[in-house]
């Protein structure tokens, strides 16, 4: 299994000079085993994704954690959606009181954008997923709710040889500096248990998490107790704050390595690798 | 064990929050999580006890009417609430730590996340004459 970043920054794209090392672009992976791919998230990640090349077959299948518009901004520009005869199935969170397609519509319609989801040349499909297992080809997939704001999944995704869990936007513990000391009240547990590879959020320093409780997001310690309380072999510390130069970054996540002696191997997610799992 | 619903979850962050008693109880009845000022009202701490089987906890408390009659369990909100996956609310006497009889108002809601499931139900108990 291997998996390609296209896009790791969290909140908005940016463009800034200082921000070229983890790269600018929001949301969006690809997994990869054999001739299977796998979509998560179409943030502006997605628009790096060689259609032609990558997806020759007609049918490409977009997998979303939420509706939080770093998560979904890339759909507007995506080629496939604008191909006819491509046919397009994007798969998301149900749960809500409103349509999963009507969610989608508020941003991909006007006056936001100028098509219409019911304009677009492809033919979409558009399909809620809630906690029930399910196969996409070779994989196995798991999808539960996850403490964010608003309708928001986390996946575990499993091929033959390895096991993926992918939560980007992820705040297991509200307001307290360690998780719940039993595993079943652990939000997003059973997703990342015994993972070959988490890709968990990590937007925020220590300091700053006192600041930004309840907004969803992690603090680069919560994502590596998250990981350690799960079991899983390796984290990548996904979500960055576009608001800090990544100097900024790199510097906070190495006061943050010095303080901590976790076993499995962690890393700043950069935009633009490819990951072995 | 599987962790819980993040419904479940979410009702015990928010207990862990409140000043007032709260129980979180399983579509059986068991207990499942108490707050630190439930603690004061089962005289059980729950780092000491965990989770609780129904028949463990219910009636610790003696509820009872203003003559002293015990209330059946099915005449409880939160035992309402589990058979009818709906809120309930009564006024009624427990019996606190002290023997001293109480009267509380109990609010029971059921907990149905989105996966439109029945997860349990959370009950708080307002202590009515106990000004925060």
């Amino acid at each position: 299994m291997r998996v390609r970043l296209h896009g790791t920054r969290g909140a908005y794209p940016t463009s800034s000079v200082e921000n070229q090392t983890y790269g600018g672009n929001t949301p969006c992976i690809e997994i990869i085993e054999g001739s299977q791919r796998m979509i998560l998230d179409a943030g502006t990640g997605i628009l790096e994704i060689d259609f032609n090349r990558d997806y020759p077959e007609n049918r490409i299948d977009i997998f979303l954690t939420h509706l939080h518009m770093d998560h979904i901004q890339g759909l507007a520009f995506c080629k496939p959606l604008f191909t006819p005869g491509k046919e397009v199935h994007i798969w998301g969170p149900g749960g809500s009181s409103e349509p999963l397609i009507n969610r989608l519509n508020r941003f991909l319609s006007p006056p936001l954008f100028p098509i219409p989801l019911r304009d677009i040349p492809s033919k979409l499909s558009v399909h809620e997923l809630s906690e029930e297992p399910f196969t996409f080809g070779d994989f196995e997939i798991t999808t539960k709710f996850i403490s964010h704001p608003g309708p928001t999944l986390g996946y575990r995704v499993k091929s033959k040889s390895r096991t993926l869990a992918y939560i980007p936007d992820h705040e297991p513990i509200i307001g307290k500096e360690h998780l719940y000391s039993e595993d079943e009240w652990v939000s997003g547990f059973d997703l990342a248990l015994n993972a070959d590879l988490l890709i968990h959020d990590s937007q925020y320093s220590k300091a700053e998490y006192p600041g930004k409780i309840g907004w969803g997001h992690s603090s680069l310690e919560m994502a590596a107790e998250f990981c350690s309380r799960t079991q899983a072999k390796r984290l990548i510390l996904f979500h960055h704050d576009p608001a800090h130069p990544d100097t900024f970054r790199t510097k906070m996540y190495e006061d943050f390595v010095r303080g901590t002696h976790y076993s499995f191997p962690m890393e700043l997610a950069v935009q633009g690798t490819e990951i072995e799992v | 064990m599987p962790s819980h619903a993040i419904e479940l979850i979410l009702s015990r962050q928010l207990a862990d929050c409140l000043s007032v008693p709260v129980f979180i109880v399983d579509p059986r009845g068991n207990l499942l999580f108490y707050n630190t000022p439930a603690e004061q009202v089962l005289g059980k701490k729950f780092e000491d006890t965990g989770p609780m089987p129904v028949g463990d906890w219910g009636s610790s408390f003696y509820p009872h009417d203003e003559e002293g009659n015990p209330i059946e369990p099915e005449g409880l909100p939160l035992v309402q609430t589990l058979q009818t996956q709906l809120p309930a609310h009564r006024t009624f006497w427990i019996n606190s730590l002290e023997q001293k009889s109480t009267r509380i108002s109990v609010t029971s809601i059921p907990i149905i996340g989105r996966s439109k499931d029945f997860s349990g139900a959370m009950a708080i108990f307002w202590d009515n004459e106990l000004h925060l």
